[in-house]
């Protein structure tokens, strides 16, 4: 195995412009597991440890920018992020153990793309954008424009992820996060649910929005749910017909975890447990 | 101060907990090459070409395959059947077929990616109902690798008498050992030609006895060592003799030391695992819940060779009735031939399948009864004087009802019912809550005349300087073996623990007291070394020696007692009471010296957003006769309930086309210390006149109880009887759907 490790920002996007076949990595968690099976011999890796500015986490007076390589249990710790992003800190708690969470990074999880990525469904509903910087210069994706499919982005080559942009909301009446594993602790999702509601006065809805992970090859906001509550009250009723539409929205999968029929089931549970919530 | 009763410390276990132990891979084994095992990708077959790509450096590398054994192509275990590499004919995914060794260890992984085997692929047979169809012939005349039947009474007029037939099918699926170390083996030759073999194993005379077809050559030519081990709950019982013989044959090939070390993927894919059963019940029940005729038929999937599977099969059938008393019984038992990868031995060897069976059973009959399942078992239940299916009199040790009784009082079982009966009644509840009972029994030991033909020895030797030792083949695999062989021989002969030591398992150093399986090692070895130690410590009584001893008077007594000789060594062999007899042929007679007894109460709550279910409890009794090491006890009996309610609840492995598609940890879901509830242990000892102070076996008495403890409770939470493991969410999910449309 090749390893290069840049110690400044423009000289990793140098070296990434050059070597567009290289993997960048960050925590490496999903990858070591990967290379030990023996799929990733002989690639030449960019190890972006040493990128320092990556791993702070800032604040402006409108929103927070989370480094590329922030960890898991960084964003644990940190008070504004548990303020402002409990759904968030509330997934970074599910990664795997302690250990995973300590190497595990925001813009590692991000760039992997795997469709059970345990912080996705927080980020979609926190209407996360995410920073890319390449050799050429910068952009900004929306995070539900980053995924293309199943462990692919739409990042493009010699593109890095510099920083996660999270602009603080407004206090919801509801917020609600819930991974469902295979066991108690270090368990791959078979379903990861966030939601955040905004009521009006009379308990008419204002905003939805709901985020399912682990139930398609990306995580996916329930556009057709969102829409179709707003400005209605979340009755017994109204509630039953949402639910309803929530399979065009998601597509999932039979695999080795679970199973679409348990998926489907337990995805409508938790989404109308999370809108009768407060009744 | 005596030793037995009191919790020691471990022999081994500041080694263990400071990093000082050494795990086969741990050894530097200088000039040693990286034995990789290239395997069938197909289940059955045969092999047409070999290709080696000519753009790889193979010069650094040796390869060996079948035609490079000095001897006969096979793994020496009942049958000759399995080879140790496949020449011609495949019968299983992931056999054997050539070992590459190169002394880069991931150079040699590369080589694999360079052979290219050619097959011709036949259809493969991979379930037991296609198996029995025979219409694709593995083995012999049927596919039956063995069948066994057990009769007791007279099953027709049992049924006649009966006011109720209760009628079910019980499924249990493979399991994975899962031991925390993977298999690994090294092996070299000595310069005066012995081969020497050192790994990770339960069994170092079965290694022994496996080479010499192998690599033929005089016994004491062949020496095999066991190097601490990290677990081995049965899956380093038999295939070890496989690793081994690799290991042997690319050092014999290459003349330099060989290691051969799997990784998680390859231990899963490839190795043994737990019997998958299918399990019949046809039970004839009076009104008052008397068991009066028990039709019982057991059918275990072996996969591709016969391995162990005919003792599985036969632990499995003679614990097939569960621990009641019923005078009609039949119990007709098979294993059958699959193109799977072998099943083997697993911790309760065929009990845990057979015994889910029985105890749901009794959980059915309570229903159809309408009868309290509490009142059923005490009904039934076996005590003293009982005849067991095989005609076997319970002469002695039986704590069956004292387990029932103690959890059903710790647990507060029927008060606990009502209140999550409750608790069910309202809807608005966010979960189900249930509780669930258990009660089994398991034969200590070896079955029927086993322990008679394996003649087991061991001895205890004392030096001239007083250091005492241990001599025994019985292995350290965690489960604290060391400890309570020394803590028995202290207290035989009045001296502190400390003063004992326990040797390595070595061939060229032990006798061969047998493998380390069966719940035996504490019963049957612990017995011979108790029995040494008595006569040693006779003959220092003899020399002159009175008791108490401090240290230096027992010096001068041992350097007295052997005067004339460089040690005084004891070694005692296993002899067959006189009151215990077997007949193999007709399956009648006394299974087991004696029984152990485990009763348990589960408690579990489902969340009824996720179906996933929580066990808040764990209540049990475990009778284990005497326990020599209280808090080691407590720990087997608290890691066999998590291994087994893993096994209930947690587990799937996942089979196509004959491979494990799930064969790492990250989706092979065994339990974490966070899905493993509070539990209280409770140790009953009702001591067996045969055992040291009294002792049984306990090391697989705990994965029998929970499994069926489970599925009652998620039955009592519910209303569903799930009859097959594990009980997944999704089956419960399905299974609730389905119930309410």
């Amino acid at each position: 195995m090749k390893v290069l490790r840049p110690h400044s920002v423009d000289d990793a996007l140098e070296l990434y412009e050059r070597h567009p076949d290289a993997v960048p990595l960050a925590g490496g968690t999903d990858f070591m597991v990967a290379w030990n099976g023996g799929s990733e011999n002989g690639r030449l890796i960019l190890d972006l440890s040493a990128l320092a500015s990556w791993r702070r986490i800032r604040d402006t007076p409108s929103m927070l920018r989370l480094g590329a390589l922030v960890t898991h249990w960084q964003l644990q710790q940190e008070t504004l992020v548990k303020k402002k992003f409990p759904l968030l800190v509330d997934a970074c708690a599910t990664i795997g153990g302690r250990q995973i969470q300590s190497r595990g990074t925001l813009g590692g999880n991000i760039a992997n793309a795997s469709p059970a990525g345990d912080t996705f469904a927080p980020l979609a509903v926190y209407d996360a954008r995410v920073r890319l910087r390449s050799a050429a210069g910068r952009r900004k994706l929306p995070f539900m424009d980053v995924f293309a499919g199943v462990k692919k982005t739409h990042l493009r080559p010699g593109e890095l992820i510099e920083l996660v942009e999270l602009d603080f909301p407004k206090k919801p009446a509801r917020q609600f996060f819930r991974k469902v594993g295979t066991r108690s602790a270090s368990a791959i999702s078979k379903t990861v649910a966030a939601g955040l509601l905004w009521l009006r006065r009379d308990g008419t809805v204002r905003e939805l929005r709901f985020a399912l992970g682990s139930m398609a090859p990306t995580v996916r906001r329930l556009y057709s749910v969102e829409s179709f509550l707003l400005g209605k009250k979340p009755t017994p009723r109204v509630v039953k017909e949402a639910v309803a539409l929530l399979e065009a929205d998601v597509d999932p999968i039979d695999d080795l975890r679970s199973t679409r029929f348990y998926r489907m089931e337990v995805s409508r549970n938790l989404l109308r447990a999370f809108l009768r919530s407060g009744s | 101060m005596p030793s037995v009763s009191e919790s020691f410390r471990r022999k081994e276990g500041p080694e263990k907990l400071t990093g000082v132990a050494k795990y086969i891979d741990d050894y530097p084994l200088p000039g040693c090459i990286h034995g990789v095992t290239l395997r069938s990708s197909i289940a059955r077959g045969v092999i047409k070409n070999i290709h080696f790509d000519p753009a790889f450096d193979w010069g650094p590398v040796t390869v060996v395959s079948a035609k490079d054994i000095p001897g006969q192509n096979y793994v020496y275990l009942i049958e000759v059947d399995q080879p140790l590499l496949a020449e011609h004919q495949i019968r299983h995914a992931e056999e054997p077929i050539l070992v590459i060794g190169h002394p880069d260890r991931a150079k040699a992984y590369e080589a694999l990616g360079h052979v290219h085997v050619e097959y011709d692929e036949w259809d493969p047979v991979l379930t037991m109902e296609e198996s029995l169809d025979a219409k694709r012939l593995l083995y012999a005349a049927d596919n039956v690798f063995k069948r066994i039947e057990i009769v007791k009474g007279d099953l027709d007029a049992g049924f006649a008498l009966a006011d109720f037939i209760v009628e079910e099918e019980y499924r249990v699926p493979h399991q994975e050992q899962a031991y925390i170390e993977n298999n690994g083996m090294a092996a070299w030759e000595e310069d005066d030609g012995t081969l020497t073999i050192m790994g990770s194993m339960q069994c170092p005379f079965y290694v022994h006895k496996a080479m010499s077809p192998l690599f033929p050559r005089e016994p004491d030519k062949i020496r095999v060592i066991q190097t601490t081990t990290g677990g081995g709950f049965g899956g380093k019982e038999e295939y070890p003799n496989m690793i081994a013989g690799h290991a042997a044959l690319l050092a014999l090939e290459a003349k330099r030391p060989v290691k051969i070390i799997y990784d998680r993927h390859e231990d899963m894919l490839a190795t043994t695992k737990r019997h998958p059963a299918r399990v019949r019940h046809r039970t004839g029940v009076r009104r008052d819940g008397t068991l009066v005729a028990q039709d019982i038929d057991v059918l275990m999937d072996g996969g591709a060779y016969v391995t162990l599977s005919p003792v599985v099969l036969s632990r499995g059938i003679l614990h097939a009735t569960g621990p009641y008393e019923c005078p009609n019984v039949r119990v007709v038992g098979r294993v059958v031939a699959t193109s799977t990868p072998p099943n083997g031995a697993f911790r309760g060897f065929g009990a845990p399948q057979t015994l889910f069976a029985a105890e749901l059973q009794m959980e059915k009959i309570a229903a159809r009864l309408q009868m309290d399942p509490v009142a059923i078992r005490r009904k039934n239940l076996l005590r003293e004087g009982a005849l067991t299916a095989t005609g076997q009199m319970l002469r002695e040790s039986v704590g069956a009802s004292t387990v029932l009784e103690q959890v059903l009082a710790r647990s507060r079982f029927a008060d606990k019912k009502k209140k999550y009966a409750r608790w069910n009644q309202s809807k608005r509840r966010p979960s189900w809550r249930g509780i669930g009972l258990a009660a089994v029994f398991h034969g200590d030991g070896f079955t029927g005349g086993g322990e008679v033909f394996l003649r087991s020895q061991a001895r205890v030797a004392l030096s001239p300087d007083g250091r005492i030792r241990v001599d025994a083949a019985a292995t350290e695999i965690g489960q604290g073996t060391t400890s309570i062989l020394a803590q028995i021989v202290a207290d035989a002969l009045e001296v502190p623990y400390d003063w004992v030591e326990v040797e390595t398992p070595d061939t060229s150093k032990v006798p061969d007291s047998g493998p380390t399986v069966a719940s035996r090692t504490c019963m049957i070895v612990g017995a011979l070394l108790h029995r040494a130690a008595k006569k040693l410590k006779l003959a220092l009584l003899n020399a002159g020696a009175h008791w108490p001893l401090g240290r230096e008077a027992f010096e001068r007594a041992a350097a007295r007692a052997c005067a004339s000789r460089g040690e005084l060594d004891f070694v005692e062999e296993f002899e067959k009471p006189g009151d215990i007899e077997w007949d193999d042929v007709s399956y009648r007679g006394d299974a087991y010296g004696v029984f152990s007894y485990a009763a348990m109460v589960v408690e579990l709550e489902i969340d009824k957003l996720t179906y996933e279910i929580t066990v808040k409890n764990v209540v049990t009794a475990q009778d284990v006769g005497k326990a020599i090491n209280p808090l080691l006890v407590e720990g087997q009996i608290i890691g066999g309930t998590s291994q087994a309610l893993g096994y209930a609840l947690l587990e799937n492995a996942i089979f196509d086309r004959g491979v494990m598609q799930n064969a790492q940890l990250t989706n092979y879901i065994i339990p974490t210390t966070l899905d493993t509830p509070p539990m209280d242990v409770t140790i009953v000892e009702k001591p067996y006149s045969k055992g040291p102070f009294g002792a049984k076996g306990v090391g697989e008495l705990p994965m029998d109880v929970p499994a069926p403890a489970v599925a009652a409770a998620v039955y009592d939470a519910t209303g569903l009887f799930l009859t097959e493991l594990p009980i997944l969410p999704e089956k419960l999910c399905q299974a609730l759907h389905a119930q309410e449309n």
